[in-house]
């Protein structure tokens, strides 16, 4: 088990350092940061003099020693528009985030895993046909659509919910049924045809030969034995799930990570564009960890001791 | 024939659905009744139904059909570049780096594990936000973050397929290396490359559009669903048209190719995941 965990956060280290590298150059490449953030008329020494100032005259490589220095003590400098640490800032929003994605991953659950079922146990019935047709339908509407025909709806025309910012529970509707929406759809159909392939294993037959109500059959044996690809996949949308969170926060005004990293993007506002890589790959390869943890609950078979 | 309305149903509709938006794209010059970039500020946010625009118009008067329909030509065609620049890059590297298990494949998966550990849509909005925008640039951009996924399947796939008989056989009977990569071994991973391509397309022009939605990407006025979709978003009050056309037109787009995916998919090889 300690030779296991000992590789996963090597990996893990070994993931975050990659990404954000490659961030690093991708940055440099991508032309002066400087040139944006001072006006027009700026002479020419005063921007050398602010180059000089922010360390971008120094070769490439002494930039980047810097960079990778100052990034293991947390401190990727100072965000060029908010004058403010830029790892601070973007934890400070962190929460946020975290919040709307909880949500929206426990309304995943709790729509997708009962419509996967019910579809699988009463297969070709007009329930499968419902749940899976607006499955298709859900995977193809992108979520930033979905928004603004929402906002219209329910804000614009009834009047119901605010149009976006934070607040009470009502600002968390729209923004998590958004987010929810395609990820939903997509483990409803993984979770129907999980259910469906494990119905047809044996120990199910077995579990109905000895009488068991069917009830108990479905939900203790069948449907733990179809979780592997489910928690499989609500891992790795987990990550896309923060993904989705950048376009959905900037529909809706939420103030997370999402949205702070498409400004920054947007005034290439660097330092808060390497803090804020740097906080989604933590966060994605620790969700990973999670994942690969809850394998061995789910089947004894693939924990780390029992393979060695 | 129930029997191929159940097996083919949905491939028979997302074909028709895709059939359409091509007709949409490749027709638009003959469909459209006006130019979708030409302004008219006296029939500005006219709602639709109104004679000579049947979808209505936008904030500067532009007729929104014709804006639909030649966005259906940038979403396509943006598409089908992205699909055939990820699948030749990423399936010849995902090739290569099967057939000879050398250091270069090692290093290669492990820039795929990093690049999957990391959100499609950010990844390529991160590129794009760098690299800079326009209609090549957002190409290139979706194109550098998708290709990890063919490399993936592709290299899994040749492994298994080295093994087979048929491929000792060809290399008993001393054919080249080229040779047998292309003309054995590839022929044999096809059929993956063409379900990750069909999965891919859909994925490719949902990306494109929010991008585009987020200011990045294609820019106005070239029309495309995405940056439309965008402006559309200071309208909302007052013209719910402009946004919920091109956002149609986009899910549709997007609802027919994926079913042509899945039919694809079932018919090629029910097992496979991505």
């Amino acid at each position: 088990m300690r030779a296991y965990l000992l590789s996963r956060l090597g990996q893990t280290i070994l993931v975050v350092f990659l990404s954000l590298t490659a961030v690093f150059f991708l940055v440099r490449l991508g032309g002066d940061p400087v040139l944006l953030f001072l006006p027009m008329d700026i002479q020419a020494k005063d921007l050398n003099e602010f180059r000089e100032r922010l360390g971008f005259n120094d070769p490439l490589a002494v930039q980047y020693g810097r960079f990778v220095g100052r990034a293991l003590h947390g401190d990727f400098g100072e965000s060029l528009r908010y004058k403010q640490d830029a790892l601070g800032l973007v934890l400070e929003r962190l929460p946020a985030t975290l919040w709307l994605a909880v949500a929206a991953l426990l309304l995943t659950f709790c729509v997708a895993v009962p419509v996967g079922v019910l579809s699988a146990v009463r297969r070709g019935s007009l329930w499968d046909f419902l749940g899976m047709g607006g499955a298709v339908l859900g995977q193809a509407v992108p979520g930033f659509w979905l928004g603004l025909m929402m906002i219209y709806l329910f804000s614009v025309r009834l009047g119901w919910l605010p149009t976006g910012g934070t607040g009470g529970p009502l600002h968390f509707v729209m923004p998590c049924v958004v987010l929810a929406s395609f990820y939903a759809a997509r483990m409803a159909r993984l979770t129907r045809s999980s259910v469906l392939d494990t119905l047809n294993e044996e120990f199910v037959l077995t579990a109905r030969a000895k009488g068991l109500a069917e009830r108990v059959v479905i939900a203790k044996h069948a449907l733990k034995n179809s979780a592997i690809p489910i928690v499989t996949l609500a891992g790795l949308d987990t990550g896309q799930l923060l993904g989705g969170a950048v376009i959905t926060e900037t529909i809706f005004a939420w103030p997370g990570i999402g949205r702070l990293t498409v400004q920054a993007l947007l005034n290439r506002d660097f330092p808060v564009v390497l803090a804020a890589v740097f906080i989604f790959s933590v966060t994605y390869t620790l969700i990973n960890f999670v994942v690969d943890l809850l394998y061995g609950w789910l089947d004894p078979r693939t924990r780390a001791g029992a393979r060695a | 024939m129930r029997k191929f309305v159940g097996r083919h149903g949905r491939g028979v509709l997302g074909l028709a659905i895709a059939g359409l938006a091509v007709l949409a794209a490749l027709g638009a010059p003959w469909l459209a009744a006006h130019d979708p970039v030409q302004s008219d500020f006296a029939a500005g946010l006219k709602p639709p139904g109104t004679p000579g625009h049947p979808l209505g118009t936008d904030q500067l008067g532009r007729d929104l059909l014709a804006r639909v329909l030649y966005g259906t030509r940038v979403a396509l065609f943006i598409g089908l570049c992205c699909v055939l620049l990820t699948a030749v890059v990423g399936g010849l590297l995902g090739l290569l780096a099967g057939y000879f298990e050398g250091w270069g494949g090692t290093v290669l998966m492990r820039v795929v594990d990093v690049q999957l550990s990391f959100p499609f849509i950010l990844l390529a909005l991160t590129i794009n936000a760098i690299v800079g925008l326009g209609l090549r640039n957002i190409i290139v951009s979706l194109s550098a973050a998708g290709w990890v996924v063919y490399a993936r399947v592709v290299r899994g796939e040749v492994l298994s397929v080295k093994q087979r008989d048929f491929v000792h056989a060809a290399q008993a009977l001393g054919l080249g290396r080229a040779r047998l990569l292309f003309r054995h071994v590839l022929p044999n991973v096809a059929p993956s490359i063409i379900i990750v391509a069909s999965l891919q397309f859909a994925q490719f022009i949902v990306a494109e559009a929010a991008i585009s939605f987020l200011g990045f990407g294609v820019q106005p006025p070239t029309p495309a669903w995405g940056s439309m979709l965008s402006e559309s978003r200071d309208y909302l009050y007052v013209a719910w048209w402009l946004a919920a056309f091109p956002g149609a037109a986009l899910a549709l787009t997007a609802l027919g190719i994926n079913l042509v995916g899945d039919w694809l998919r079932d018919v090629l090889d029910p097992k496979f995941r991505v």
